[in-house]
C-alpha cells in the first residue's frame, strides 16, 4: 500500500523547471531511497512535498488526500516531517528547546514532555547538551537534532533530504543505524542520499532522479545489477 | 554635579521611551526582517484615537491607554496585511515604501479627524515634581521607565516561557525551518505585528501624556527615535533596543545639556553616523532575540 504518491508533480523556479513531471511512490512501513546527481530536483521534489514549494502541477497524495500546494504547517500537521537539506537547527535556541519547537501543533504538555524524554534515550549526546546553543553542537550532533525536533511532531512519514551530507563516516554509519530503528519502529522514510553505498543497506525501493525525472526505479538488487548506476553512484564495475 | 545627575536621570526616563519604542521596531525586524516606517504612525494613530475619545467623551485615563493600544493593534494590523502579507518572501524595499505610503495615510487620517495642529492630552499625573535633595522627578517618568522595565519583564517571559515564544524566537532564528516544525509562519507575522503595535500603543500613550498634547508629528517623531534606538542596539537585538534607548535617552539629555536644545538631534544623528562608518560589531552582526 502507498503511503505517499507523487503524480507528475511540475515545480518551477520562474520559467525554469525543476520538476518536469515527477511520478513515484512511497510504500507504507518501507524505507524508499531516491538518488540522483546534483541539480537532478531531488531537493526540490522534498520541498514540494512539505509545501515549502508550491507545484504548478500534479499531486502529492498522501494517505490518499491530495496535499500538494497546501501550506507546511497543515501538512506537518497530516503526519509528514522534512529533515531538511543542512539540518537547519534554530541556532540561538537550546536543544530542549529546538525539540519544543518540533512539537509546536501538539498540545499535550505530558505526552510532549514524555517524547522529549523518548528522544534524549535514542540521542544521548543531546541529552547531554539539553541546555546548549543548538549553533554551538557539532554538525553530527545538529543532525541528529534535526531529526529528534522532526520526529517530535510524530510524523507517519519522515522526509530526509541528504542527512549524511559532510558527516564524518562514523557518525553517518549512526545516522544510518537510526535509520533502521526508525524504520523498526514502524515509521515510514523517504530519503535522498549520495550515499549509495549506506542507501542499499536500508533502503527497500530505489528511485533515481536526473534532470528533473525519474530515470529509474526498483529493488536494491536491479539497482545494484544496473551497470550505468554501479558506475556512476556506486563506483566499481561489475567484475 | 547635580546638573549631571539630573541630566543622566532625564536621559534614563527619555531613553526608556525610546526603549520601549525600539522594543516594537526590533519585534517586527526580527521576525519579518523588513523595516516598517509606519510603526510610528500607527502608534500615533493609537493617540488620535485615544485623544477622539477623550474629547468626545471624556473618558478616564486607563480608558484612554486601552484605546490607544487598541488603536495602534488595529492600524498596526492594517499595515501588516497591506504591505507586508503581500511581498512576504518578496522584495523588501516594496514592502518599506509601501509602509511610507500608508504613513501617510495616518497623517491624512488625522489631521482630517482632528483638523488642529494640537490637541491637548490628559497628563497621568499633573502634580508638581518629587523632589529627591536637589533633584527632581516627574510622576510621568517615573511611571515610563516602570512600564519600560514591565514591558521588558512581560516581553522576556513571552519569548521564553511561552508556547507562543518558542515559536517567534524559531521563525526569527530560522524561518524555513520554523514552517518545517509545523509553525504557521503568517500567523506568527500578524501576532508579532500585533504584540509590537501593542507595546508601541502604550509607549504612545505614556509619551502623550507626559507631553499633555499630541500632534501627527508624533508618528514621525516615534519612527524616528525608535529606528534610531534600534540601530543603536544593533539590528534585530531585543536586549539591544533597550540599551540603544536608553543610550539615545542619555545622549540627547546631556548633549542638550552641553551644546544646547540645537544639536541634540545632531548629535544623535552624528554619533549613528560614525558608529556605521567605524562599523562596530554589535551594530554589524544579524543575530536576533
Amino acid at each position: 500500500m502507498s503511503l505517499l504518491r507523487v503524480r507528475d508533480v511540475v515545480t518551477a523556479y520562474g520559467k525554469i523547471e525543476a520538476l518536469k513531471g515527477v511520478s513515484l511512490e512511497v510504500a507504507q512501513g518501507s524505507i524508499t531511497c531516491l538518488l540522483g546527481p546534483n541539480g537532478a530536483g531531488k531537493t526540490t521534489l522534498m520541498m514540494s512535498i512539505a509545501g515549502i514549494l508550491k507545484p504548478r502541477k500534479g499531486a502529492i497524495l498522501f494517505g490518499g488526500e491530495d496535499i500538494a500546494g497546501r501550506a507546511p504547517h497543515s501538512i506537518v500537521a497530516k503526519g509528514v516531517a522534512l529533515v531538511p537539506e543542512n539540518r537547519l537547527v534554530f541556532p540561538s535556541m537550546t536543544v530542549l528547546e529546538n525539540l519544543n519547537a518540533g512539537a509546536y501543533q501538539r498540545g499535550d504538555r505530558n505526552a510532549i514532555a514524555d517524547d522529549v524524554e523518548r528522544m534524549f534515550a535514542r540521542f544521548p549526546r543531546l541529552k547531554e547538551r539539553a541546555a546548549q546553543q543548538a549553533g554551538t553542537l557539532s554538525g553530527g550532533e545538529q543532525q541528529m537534532l534535526a531529526v529528534a525536533r522532526a520526529l517530535m511532531s510524530r510524523p507517519k512519514l519522515l522526509l530526509m533530504d541528504e542527512p549524511s551530507l559532510g558527516l564524518a563516516p562514523l557518525v553517518v554509519e549512526e545516522i544510518f543505524r537510526i535509520v533502521t530503528e526508525l524504520h523498526k519502529d514502524g515509521t515510514s522514510i523517504f530519503l535522498v542520499e549520495q550515499n549509495a553505498h549506506m542507501a542499499l543497506k536500508v533502503a527497500q525501493h530505489f528511485y533515481l532522479m536526473e534532470q528533473g525525472k525519474v530515470s529509474f526505479s526498483g529493488t536494491p538488487g536491479a539497482l545494484a545489477e544496473d551497470e550505468v548506476i554501479r558506475r556512476a553512484y556506486l563506483g566499481s564495475s561489475k567484475t | 554635579m547635580t546638573d549631571l545627575a539630573q541630566n543622566t536621570l532625564d536621559g534614563l526616563f527619555l531613553g526608556s521611551s525610546y526603549a520601549l519604542l525600539a522594543l516594537g521596531f526590533t519585534l517586527i525586524f526580527g521576525v519579518l526582517r523588513r523595516v516598517n516606517l509606519s510603526f510610528g504612525p500607527a502608534v500615533m494613530f493609537g493617540c488620535y484615537a485615544a485623544t477622539w475619545v477623550h474629547l468626545n467623551f471624556g473618558a478616564g485615563l486607563v480608558l484612554l491607554a486601552m484605546v490607544a493600544v487598541l488603536g495602534s493593534i488595529l492600524a498596526g494590523a492594517y499595515v501588516e496585511r497591506l504591505c507586508f502579507a503581500p511581498h512576504r518572501g518578496g522584495s523588501a524595499i516594496a514592502a518599506m515604501v509601501a509602509s511610507f505610503a500608508l504613513w501617510m495615510q495616518f497623517e491624512e487620517l488625522a489631521t482630517i479627524a482632528l483638523p488642529r495642529h494640537v490637541y491637548d492630552f490628559p497628563a497621568l499625573h499633573g502634580g508638581a515634581p518629587l523632589a529627591f535633595g536637589a533633584l527632581t522627578l516627574r510622576v510621568e517618568s517615573l511611571v515610563m521607565l516602570l512600564a519600560a522595565v514591565l514591558v521588558c519583564a512581560l516581553l522576556w517571559w513571552i519569548l521564553y516561557r511561552t508556547r507562543f515564544g518558542v515559536a517567534v524566537r524559531a521563525v526569527i532564528d530560522q524561518p524555513q525551518a520554523a514552517q518545517l516544525a509545523g509553525i504557521s509562519v503568517p500567523r506568527i507575522f500578524m501576532l508579532t505585528f500585533a504584540l509590537a503595535s501593542a507595546i508601541g500603543g502604550l509607549a504612545g500613550f505614556l509619551i502623550a501624556s507626559s507631553h499633555e498634547q499630541v500632534t501627527p508629528m508624533l508618528g514621525m517623531w516615534s519612527t524616528m527615535k525608535g529606528l534610531l534606538a534600534m540601530m543603536l542596539g544593533g539590528l534585530g537585538s531585543l536586549p539591544g533596543a533597550v540599551l540603544g534607548g536608553l543610550a539615545l535617552g542619555l545622549l540627547e539629555a546631556h548633549s542638550q545639556w552641553f551644546f544646547g536644545p540645537q544639536t541634540r538631534d545632531l548629535i544623535a544623528y552624528a554619533l549613528l553616523f560614525i558608529l556605521l562608518a567605524a562599523r562596530v560589531p554589535w551594530m554589524t552582526t544579524r543575530s536576533a532575540s
